[in-house]
This record gives C-alpha cells, sequence and structure tokens, in this order.
C-alpha cells in the first residue's frame, strides 16, 4: 500500500517535470533565440531555430553583392514565392556564429526582407526559409575584400 | 526615439524601410588602446506593431551592421494608419519610432 502510493506520486511528479519539459521550446521561441544565435554551424543553427532540417529550394531569392568592398556592411535581400511563410533567416557560413538575423512574418506581411549584414571573410551566405512545417534554403558566395569582424 | 522609419504605400503593399542607432558590437573586437574586448552591445529585437496586432518581429544578431537597416513589406494597414516600432537590445534598454503611412 505504502509503496504504491509512493509510485504514484513519483510518477505525478516525474510527469509535471516531463510536461514541463514539453512546454519550453513555445515559451524558448517567443523570446530571443539565444542557443541558436550561439550555434557555430548552420545547420545547428536551422535545426535550433525550426526544428527540424532543411532542404535547397530554387523558390527562394536571395539577393547579395558578388564582391563586398566592405564586410562591414553587405547589403542582403530575400524574397520567396512559397506560401505561408512563417520566418525567414540569414546565416553567413563562416561567421563565427553563423545566425546574423530573423524575421518572424504574420500573416500581414509579405515575404520580402532585406538587411545589412557584417561578414568576417569571403563566405556562402544562406537563407532560410520556413514555409508550412518545411525549411527551405538558399545560398550564394560573396566575396568579401575587407572583412567586417575584428579591430 | 531614435528608429527612423519610412513608410510607402503602392497598390496596397506598404514598404517598411527603417534604421536604428546602434553600436551593434559583437563582444569580439579588441580595444586597440587596452586591449581589452568591447563588451557585447547588440539590437536583440525589433517589432512592429499596428492597431494593437504585431506585423513584423525581427531576432538580430552581432552579425547585423552597425546603425541596422532593415526593410519589410506588408499588407493591410491603409493610408494615414500609423506603425509603431520598437526595439530591445542584449542590456535591455529599449527604442521606440513610429510613422504615420502617407
Amino acid at each position: 500500500m505504502k509503496v504504491s502510493s509512493t509510485t504514484r506520486r513519483a510518477l505525478l511528479k516525474s510527469l509535471t517535470f516531463m510536461s514541463a519539459i514539453v512546454m519550453m521550446p513555445k515559451l524558448v521561441l517567443a523570446a530571443w533565440p539565444k542557443k541558436a544565435f550561439e550555434d557555430d554551424s548552420v545547420e545547428a543553427a536551422i535545426t535550433e531555430l525550426y526544428g527540424t532540417a532543411s532542404e535547397p529550394s530554387d523558390q527562394v531569392t536571395l539577393k547579395a553583392p558578388d564582391i563586398a568592398e566592405n564586410g562591414a556592411v553587405v547589403p542582403i535581400s530575400v524574397t520567396t514565392d512559397l506560401p505561408n511563410v512563417e520566418s525567414i533567416s540569414i546565416y553567413v557560413e563562416q561567421n563565427p556564429n553563423p545566425l546574423a538575423a530573423t524575421f518572424e512574418l504574420s500573416k500581414s506581411s509579405l515575404a520580402d526582407v532585406s538587411t545589412r549584414i557584417k561578414m568576417g571573410t569571403t563566405s556562402n551566405v544562406i537563407a532560410a526559409v520556413k514555409s508550412g512545417d518545411k525549411v527551405y534554403t538558399v545560398s550564394r558566395e560573396v566575396k568579401v575584400t575587407i572583412g567586417g569582424c575584428g579591430g | 526615439m531614435t528608429i527612423k522609419v519610412k513608410a510607402k504605400l503602392s497598390d496596397g503593399v506598404v514598404n517598411v524601410k527603417l534604421l536604428m542607432k546602434h553600436p551593434m558590437e559583437t563582444g569580439r573586437r579588441i580595444d586597440t588602446a587596452t586591449g581589452n574586448k568591447i563588451p557585447a552591445h547588440h539590437v536583440n529585437e525589433l517589432t512592429c506593431t499596428w492597431k494593437g496586432e504585431v506585423l513584423f518581429r525581427s531576432n538580430l544578431g552581432p552579425a547585423v551592421s552597425k546603425n541596422p537597416y532593415l526593410s519589410f513589406k506588408v499588407k493591410g494597414p491603409k493610408s494615414g494608419d500609423e506603425l509603431l516600432f520598437s526595439s530591445v537590445d542584449n542590456k535591455g534598454e529599449t527604442d521606440q519610432g513610429k510613422v504615420i503611412i502617407p
């Protein structure tokens, strides 16, 4: 009798604990995704951010200069015709932490964003687009003459 | 208020361009005078709201250029509507901006 009540209590306790863990990713997603910004590979950051692996797609357009004279200011634009785009993110493969920025779109937003990023050296720039349950990427090399990181 | 915003409405699509004033220190740069690392100081989040509804949100990392520039497009807001912008950086400092769609 005593044994069974303790196990039940233990089970309940572990259930509460587990549900707390399951609930966590949602809460984390609402805040600044610190872990994704600290990941040191593009794949790891994409998986961390979207919880799924990505696949290349020619329906995502990434506009970036072929040669960036100043790595401190590299203009990047991402557009796509894919439906139900929830999020767009930009990565620089050779940066210490590849993730540069994410854009969380609402129903009113069009999948068309631009920004300016820093690149330490010549690298592939990757744009990832979350459309429905899938993540699509496109990659493009940008040559950098003067790096934008370091002193 | 140091978020400068420009909005342009054409064919029902609002094109929003904004510029924030921020050093965007990565935390990796070394101060040549002292040899110490300059602590990270960068914008984390930018939110654009319209009538209390979040239209667009961005998470920025230290790899975004100094004085970050962003542009995006939204459908819905009309001429004369006000868009509100707010940002928060990794030190918890906030900044605001707004624009009335011409």
